[in-house]
């Protein structure tokens, strides 16, 4: 084992040994071996569909792992577990898609844990003192009157969280939790973790972002395809190596510069303002050209880029596509003009998830796929379906799965081939990678090379810094509504660009 | 206090109950036989079926189902009940309690079918509803019974007071039935963890299961529940119409139905209340009834309260529309 050179070993709290899970002829899990020591945070990476989920599903007795594994949970042996009976240990896991009730409100959320059991009278007050005290352990105020559904993402989680110290967790599990979070907010969730690990709570932590696994963990656990790569400290790591032990490819990005000034002008944007949300905001982006946006969360990136979409009247100020001013209403119009948009919130905007892949994908194209009589013929559909999952790398068994079958990576890769298929003069990706392993990155990055390659305009809007400056011809950063510096990706650098950022 | 307003404002209801007195108002000025103790009594006499059907129903639907043989599950406990109850006799416990374990057994069935199969409830509520049916007027060769026992057809009548014209008012068995249905279903749901989870598992099934609810349990209870209610509600129509015929209920559900949808209860789950519901059927009542006022042919009646159903659903959806369109701005 790599931790070998580890002096004081705490007890596990949690061992798991040979665990092995099948779907269908799907092997997510091949005789994995983990453990939990008390009081670590533990991140576990691993390319989309590598398992991750999957065994937290297993730790958390939503699902029993192949007969022949053992869970060992301070000292107790267990073939398998259920729901209940984890929760009893102290386990709490928040699900990539948090598991919350948008229909009830924050008490109820924090407190469910009140409702399970006999038939009994609702203690009302009593939830309210639960939720209050749970907010208060990772120290955050949220209405509690409110509806989750009215919450924004980043309340979501906090919510989740509190659901979790509500049920006195002595093991926190996060699914993915920074997925859907800006840096801001990623700060601040990572001060919780450690507030929690002060507290003597473990934390499994499943990540995307290897910086933050790194700033945050103690130990690392690699999956690649089902299997255990091995366990490491985090203080031996660096992103690099560990992006190597995920997919045993090296990854290296260069920065060239490339001369598009002869280039057509497909986007105009000129003094475009909207009063609360952005002002006086002007730019261009060429024909071929990838032009990034990044800034802090509330900059007015999202809003601006609702606007180009036709989701978000401007009040003033002109937009020209190839020369003709555009007032666009609804994002109707606006994708009539050829404009695609990838929206941040996939779960919201850009998926319907009980719906097969199939449909997914073409229903941007229904139009351009129907023949005679306005009907798609099934081998026509068919076609289009196979293209792009071949042409993404959609890991799938079965185009008519509904997409929440899919890792969280692969149904961004839908949402993504859905827009892409269109054909768009102008492609709008908002956080294309969230959620998205390395070597998937890789392949979106590609993608959007060779869409811009291939003469469409694209705006890249990502929280990364990284990620805009390797893989854009050029990066705007907009601070409060207002766009403030410009850079040149082969002239600046990551410390440059967020020094303008944070400034 | 001042907050609490606030939110109602913000509500389905809170919009309903301005229809609700507007339209009120409208029939009261139009015809001054509408707004009078009289017809207001026989309004919630005659819509009591419908309410105690309405309240069952919500609970299915916030629980994320559907049930539509509710009508065919009335008609056979009310049958088999009465008959029973001519027979060898029975007192109001008695038969009140046949006809609710015919209703729950039927509700039963249904969630039997639903949990273990899998099929939606849809489908498998369309099917019983023809079974059951079927079932009954096979049996019965679809005989009316007029002879009901005298105990039965008197009805009860408390707190009997007369107004200047003679005529009497009470507390009778509709109205009766009616208010324990509500009272007892907005207990469950707002006072009693089980509501909660009813709820909660409407809103999120998949995390309903993974937080370890009895899922199964919830459903049976859910519609052994709208079974329990559509036996209480046979027995309430019977005793109102004086008789029992087995083909007259089949063919109103989608009428209750349309009043809990009114009243804000959502077809995929988790959201509606007892009061949202009160009101939805308050207004179907009211729009029926001041139609027939007002010298419409009641021919007219349908088409009415399908423009209403279709005009609350829609302000619903365009103010929910708008509400995501700005959290996705913001
Ligand atoms: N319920 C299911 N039915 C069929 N296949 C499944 C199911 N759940 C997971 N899988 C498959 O098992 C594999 C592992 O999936 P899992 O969700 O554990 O991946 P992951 O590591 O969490 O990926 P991501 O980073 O994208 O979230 C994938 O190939 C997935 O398609
Ligand atoms: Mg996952």
């Amino acid at each position: 084992m790599p931790t070998g050179n580890r002096t004081a070993r705490l007890a596990p709290f949690l061992e798991l040994t040979h665990i092995s899970k099948r779907f269908g002829g799907v092997h997510a899990l091949r005789d994995v071996d983990f453990d939990i020591e008390a009081g670590e945070v533990h991140c576990l990476v691993g390319e989309n569909g590598s398992g991750k989920s999957t065994l937290i599903k297993i730790i958390a007795g939503v699902q029993p792992p192949e007969p022949g594994g053992r869970i060992r949970i301070e000292g107790r042996d267990y073939a398998h577990l259920n729901p209940v009976q984890s929760t009893h240990c102290g386990i709490q896991v928040i699900y990539q898609d948090l598991s919350l009730f948008p229909n009830l409100s924050v008490v109820e959320n924090i407190a469910i844990g009140r409702h399970l059991g006999r038939p009994r009278p609702v203690d009302w007050s009593g939830m309210r003192r639960l939720a209050r005290a749970a907010m208060e352990r990772i120290g955050v105020a949220l209405d509690l009157d409110a509806r989750v559904a009215d919450l924004t993402i980043a309340s979501r989680q906090l919510v989740a969280i509190c659901r979790a110290m509500a049920a006195d967790a002595r093991l926190l599990i996060m699914d993915e939790p920074t997925s859907s979070l800006t840096r801001h907010e990623v700060d601040a969730l990572l001060a919780v973790v450690r507030d929690l690990k002060r507290k003597g709570i473990c934390v499994v932590f499943v990540s995307h972002r290897l910086d933050e696994v790194l700033e945050v963990a103690e130990r690392v656990s690699v999956l690649r395809d089902g299997a255990k790569v091995g366990t490491f400290e985090a203080r031996d790591m660096n992103d690099h190596k560990l992006a190597t032990l995920m997919t045993g490819k090296e990854f290296h990005y260069d920065l060239t510069e490339t001369d598009l000034s002869d280039r057509a002008v497909v986007l105009s944007v000129r003094n475009l303002t909207r009063a609360g949300d952005y002002r006086e905001v002007s730019f261009d982006v060429r024909a071929g050209e990838i032009l990034g946006l990044t800034g802090l969360l509330g900059s007015g990136r999202t809003e601006l880029a609702l606007s180009l979409f036709g989701m978000n009247p401007p009040d003033a100020g002109e937009i020209r596509l190839n020369g003709e001013l555009l007032h666009l209403k609804t994002n109707a119009e606006a994708i009539e003009h050829g404009i695609a948009y990838v929206s941040e919130d996939r779960l919201g905007l850009g998926l319907v998830l009980e719906q097969p892949i199939s449909s997914n994908l073409v229903v941007t194209m229904l139009d351009r796929l129907a023949g005679r009589f306005g009907l798609v013929a099934p081998a026509v559909r068919n076609a289009h379906v196979t293209r792009w999952i071949k042409e993404l790398a959609i890991r799938v068994s079965n185009p008519e799965n509904a997409v929440k079958t899919l890792s969280g990576g692969n149904q961004q890769r839908v949402v993504l081939a859905k827009w892409m298929s269109t054909n768009p003069r102008l492609l709008i990706l908002d956080s294309p990678t969230v959620g998205v392993d390395i070597s998937a990155k890789d392949g979106i990055y590609e993608i959007v090379k060779r869409l811009a390659g291939a003469g469409i305009a694209v705006i890249l809007i990502s929280d990364e810094v990284p990620e805009v400056l390797y893989h854009t011809h050029r990066v705007l950063i907009m601070r409060e509504g207002r766009l403030t510096a410009e850079f040149a990706p082969h002239r600046s650098s990551e410390h440059e660009l967020e020094a303008a950022i944070n400034a | 206090m001042r907050e609490g307003l606030q939110r109602f404002t913000r509500t389905h209801e809170f919009w309903l109950l301005i229809v609700l007195i507007v339209i009120g108002a409208g029939l009261t000025a139009a015809d001054s036989s509408f707004f009078t103790l009289q017809n207001l009594f026989d309004l919630l006499t005659s819509y009591a079926f419908y309410g105690i059907l309405a309240a069952g129903l919500l609970v299915v639907l916030i629980s994320g189902g559907i049930d539509i043989s509710f009508t065919a599950t009335a008609s056979v406990a009310q049958y088999v009940a009465l008959t029973v109850a001519i027979q060898y006799g029975a007192t109001w416990f008695t038969l009140f309690l046949m006809a609710a374990l015919i209703g729950i057994a039927c509700g039963a069935v249904n969630a039997l079918f639903i949990r273990t199969l899998r099929i939606p409830s849809i489908i498998v509520s369309i099917a019983t509803l023809n079974i059951f049916y079927g079932l009954l007027v096979f049996v019965t060769s679809g005989r009316y019974i007029y002879q009901l026992p005298d105990w039965f057809a008197h009805g009860i009548f408390w707190f009997e007071f007369e107004d200047a014209n003679q005529i009497s008012y009470g507390i009778n068995l509709q109205i009766l039935c009616l208010a324990c249905a509500f009272l007892l279903t907005w207990i469950l749901l707002n006072r009693t963890n089980i509501g909660r989870q009813i709820y909660a598992l409407g809103g999120n099934p998949d995390a309903a299961q993974r937080l370890g609810f009895h899922v199964f349990g919830l459903n049976v209870l859910v519609y052994c529940y709208m079974g329990f209610m559509a036996g209480i509600a046979s027995l309430v129509q019977a005793q109102l119409a004086q008789s029992v015929a087995p083909t007259v209920l089949v063919g109103k559900e989608l009428d209750v139905v349309a009043a809990v949808v009114l009243g804000g209860a959502s077809l995929t789950g988790g959201v509606g209340t007892v009061f949202g519901t009160i009101l939805g059927l308050a207004l179907l009542a009211i729009i029926q009834n001041g139609l027939i006022l007002l010298g419409v042919s009641s021919y007219w009646s349908p088409l009415f309260v399908g423009l209403v159903i279709l005009v609350a659903v829609s302000t619903t959806a365009w103010s929910q529309n708008r509400k995501h369109r700005r959290m996705v701005a913001a």
